[in-house]
């Protein structure tokens, strides 16, 4: 009777796990068949910038991100000045910042005929020509734009790891004749490196799988060679070899990310004696750590948000009109949609590693959850392919047999995107539904039992209760990203089915940038929800130790 | 009123409980010891109905309750159980979790027999704290209370007190021991620690790979132990050879002594003697002498590790005067008031 249900229990993660592998799946399988045509074209004449560009974007933004992410973090834990508190978690903010809408948005502000050029204008009365302006549409300004919004990253990891160093450390280097600047860079810095690195790598991850900024400010990299090769040239084949290569470039991160995770752990000191105290400085310098740690705040979130609103203001006559209310009816319920079943999923699979110690249930989840890393282009490439395929079997066996044509009923539908993002968000919704899980121990259940409980009964009783909280922050997460992803949206929506995120994108490509500003500040409001609640996890950890 | 008849237990094919017949009258408290993977809290998860049993039979008050055919869902045996990691519900508070088992009460009901638990337990005024809010021992005797309040027929605990601090365990084993024999409670209890076991238990069962060794009192099992195993297990003592003179007489390097008990063993049969650190006493003027090898200061006594001239190496628990130093020979006289002697295979 045992082993049934346990069988039962195998397959019901085994199949779902391994549909969610498959786009990765495909993706690599196409090396089997190398194009040689098209890619000799490719090797011939821009490969070579999607590699170069591709690692140097990833790379740029990997310095930016520790650099801005680091530096904060380290004021921060160390450091008593006037709104520390404030900042603490205000600098979690560029998270809400889609990387495509902070591109759109400077773009408009630093334009010629954008507010900060006609002011100075207006200022010196200088005419065009007359002076040099800072251009940002090229490879550079795409890395300061997506730094300014993946530092974050770092910083959340950084700053744990920071506050996490107990103080006697401090005072041991002190003992030993360090000064603080040597603490930093001989003991401080070392042990918080495996956090920092992984930091670095989420952020790195991300930038390689942008695609909304790198295509609107004209840089090629794979993202936006792999849409040149599937739409223009027309090759799934080819994109879809392009897909594996990017995968591998992140494949590389995502191990040093797992890496770096589990050295976290070692260099974790468990139990700390005492947490390291603030230092206390005098008011100049004070005023100077504030403004350190507001400049990535203001240049990440504030600015881009008062340009937006301010857009968003000047002309939402026009724009906001029942067709902006269907955007946004489409995007919340795609996203409704898409956060329930991979919520199911994360639920499923969770409790199948938790009933079945396995590595028949084990191994196919850790591979499901690796969609995180990969690049949505590269999903999007490696669902269409094989949905397409079928939905051509589909079609012709329902001729045969029924008389009817079925179409497009897999990849022309939102299936399609769904499973896109079930594959791109499930690490995001089993990690929060495993850490709630986690909190019920299994001798919970059998407590429940002993008192009298039937297994139905100690779910309703012991583990919905428990779990709500997880269940309702995985919801949350995989809402606000499906609402902020772009290029897969871009290549698997239905014929004419628009969402905010798309709409954004199409009126930016048009140059309406202002009628860009309100689906674009829907968004950034709508993303402001998980942020606040990681800032109050955030609070609550660090006054839980007073 | 609980019965054990044969039971085995397999996970996966593999025996990890084999034939253990045991049995507790009304309101007797059981202990079972042994080192950690003898299979003692699988044996306690078979009662609770967590785990089916491979043969044999489990009752509760003559109703069999596990066996090869049936297994009564633990959430029908009325069984209450206190776990290692007290296994409390976050999300509810002091008195919440104390309820949960009292499902059709009314809430008046409830109401009060919560506050008699918590009198009982000594938490009057912590119903309405979380769980987070309580110290470890706090924690103990509310995951104690919630066991109890169902009125269970048997009380389950698995090395209740292994999460808590070496002082209040003691203190705690006593408390616990008097609310059971006040509620006159059947309790069966899982331990590595003997000294719990005999702070708390009218029975205690020893466990080695999966056998109960022997059931048997307290007392019986220091001065009566089964076998080796139990011999070494239980209290401190070493084995001495000696060497049959008669069924009854046997020599050693100590001495020679004699046993009332009959046994199997003839003359000439080799033997090993167990003699506990208080059989052997410090007498300045025995004949006999061993060298002082190691010396541990206990307050009222000295533990000293003594070398026989043979080599072979005894315990021996002196009074606190008796200051002797490392190195020293001492006098010492066997005080035997029986003999437990192992035929040597």
């Amino acid at each position: 009777m045992l082993r049934g249900w346990r069988d039962i229990w195998c397959w019901a993660v085994l199949l779902p796990a391994l549909l969610l592998a498959l786009p990765v799946l495909v993706i690599f399988a196409s090396l089997l068949q190398p194009e040689t045509e098209i890619w000799q074209h490719l090797r011939q004449t821009v490969l070579a910038d999607y590699v170069v560009n591709s690692l140097l974007l990833a790379g740029g933004t990997g310095i930016g991100a520790i650099l801005l992410g680091t530096g904060s973090a380290w004021l921060i834990s160390q450091y008593q000045f006037v709104g520390r508190r404030l900042l603490q978690w205000m600098l979690l903010l560029p998270l809400a910042m889609p990387a495509y809408i902070i591109a759109y948005t400077y773009t408009g502000l630093l334009d010629f005929a954008g507010p900060l050029q006609s002011y100075i204008r207006e200022l010196t009365g200088w005419r065009y020509g007359d002076y040099w302006f800072p251009q940002i549409r090229f490879l550079g300004g795409a890395i300061v734009m997506l730094s300014l919004v993946l530092y974050p990253y770092v910083y959340m990891l950084a700053r744990t790891a920071f506050s996490d160093q107990s103080a006697s450390l401090f005072e041991a280097s002190r003992t030993l004749g360090l000064t603080p600047r040597q603490h930093f860079w001989r003991v401080a810095l070392p042990l918080a490196r495996p956090a920092i690195l992984t930091g670095t790598a989420l952020a790195m991850m991300e930038a390689f799988a942008d695609y909304g900024t790198v295509q609107y400010f004209g840089v090629t990299t794979f993202t936006t060679g792999i849409f040149r090769t599937w739409f223009g040239m027309g090759s799934q084949a080819g994109a879809a070899q392009l897909a594996a290569l990017l995968t591998g470039f992140v494949l590389v991160l995502l191990l040093l990310e797992q890496w770096s995770r589990r050295k976290i752990r070692y260099y974790h000191q468990g139990q700390r004696s005492q947490p390291t105290a603030l230092r206390r400085v005098g008011v100049g310098r004070q005023m100077l750590l504030l403004l350190l740690c507001c400049l990535p705040v203001l240049f990440g979130f504030v600015v881009p948000a008062i340009q937006l609103s301010s857009w968003a203001l000047s002309n939402y006559q026009v724009t906001f009109n029942q067709q902006f209310i269907t955007l946004v009816w489409n995007s919340f319920s795609l996203a409704a949609l898409a956060a329930v079943v991979t919520v199911l999923l994360a639920l499923l699979f969770a409790y199948g590693k938790r009933l079945r110690r396995d590595v028949l249930v084990q191994a196919p989840v850790r591979l499901a959850a690796l969609g995180y890393a990969v690049p949505g282009t590269v999903i999007a490439i490696g669902v269409m392919i094989p949905l397409a395929y079928l939905d051509g079997r589909i079609d012709t066996l329902a001729e045969q047999w029924f008389g009817m044509r079925t179409g497009l009923i897999l990849s022309g539908t939102l299936f399609a995107l769904v499973l896109a993002y079930s594959v791109r968000f499930l690490a995001v919704s089993l990690h929060s539904v495993e850490a709630g899980l986690q909190r019920i121990k299994p001798s919970m259940d059998d407590a429940a039992r002993s008192l009298g409980f039937s297994p139905l009964g100690v779910l309703k009783n012991v583990h919905v209760p428990l779990l709500r909280t997880s269940v309702l922050t995985a919801l949350l997460l995989v809402f606000v990203d499906v609402l902020k992803e772009l290029p897969a949206t871009l290549i698997l929506r239905p014929f004419n089915f628009n969402t905010l995120a798309v709409r954004t994108y199409e009126l930016a490509s048009d140059e309406r940038l202002a009628d860009a500003a309100l689906p674009a500040l829907a968004i950034v409001l709508v993303s402001l929800l998980p942020v606040i609640l990681l800032a109050r996890s955030v609070k609550a950890t660090h006054e839980g130790a007073p | 009123m609980l019965e054990l008849q044969q039971v085995a237990v397999a996970y996966g094919g593999h025996t990890v409980v084999k034939e253990v017949s045991l049995s507790l009258a009304q309101g007797q408290i059981g202990c079972l010891v042994g080192p950690s993977g003898c299979g003692k809290t699988t044996l306690l998860r078979a009662i609770a109905g967590f785990e089916p049993v491979a043969s044999g039979v489990i009752s509760l008050q003559r109703q069999p309750v596990s066996s090869t055919t049936l297994q009564l869902a633990p959430e029908l045996r009325q069984v209450g159980m206190v776990f290692q990691d007290f296994a409390l519900f976050p999300h509810l508070t002091v008195a919440d979790n104390i309820a949960f088992g009292l499902g059709k009460l009314s809430k008046a009901e409830k109401t009060a027999q919560v506050k008699q638990l918590l009198q009982l337990v000594g938490l009057p005024d912590l119903g309405q704290r979380y769980i987070y809010q309580l110290s470890g021992g706090q924690q103990q005797r509310v995951a104690l209370a919630r066991a109890l309040a169902p009125k269970p027929r048997v009380l389950l605990l698995d090395e209740p007190f292994s999460s808590l601090d070496t002082e209040l365990r003691e203190g705690l084993a006593r408390e616990i021991r008097q609310i059971l024999q006040q509620l006159r409670i059947t309790a069966i209890m899982v331990t590595h620690d003997q000294n719990e076991a005999f702070a708390m238990a009218d029975m205690i069962g020893v466990m080695e790979f999966g056998r109960l060794q022997q059931w048997a009192t307290p007392y019986e099992l220091y001065h009566k132990p089964a076998n080796r195993f139990v011999a070494d297990f239980i209290g401190r003592g070493v084995l001495i050879p000696g060497t049959m003179l008669d069924a009854q007489q046997v020599k050693t390097n100590l001495g020679t002594f004699t046993q009332r008990y009959v046994s199997t063993v003839q003359a000439g049969d080799q033997v090993d003697v167990l003699i506990r650190p208080d059989d052997i006493v410090h007498d300045d003027a025995s004949g006999i002498t061993a060298q002082v090898v190691e010396k541990a200061f206990r307050g009222s006594h000295i533990l000293y590790q003594l070398k026989l001239h043979s080599g072979e190496l005894v315990q021996c628990l002196a009074l606190s005067h008796h200051n002797h130093a490392v190195g020293e020979q001492i006098g010492i006289r066997l005080d035997l008031d029986h003999l437990v002697l192992f035929p040597r295979t």
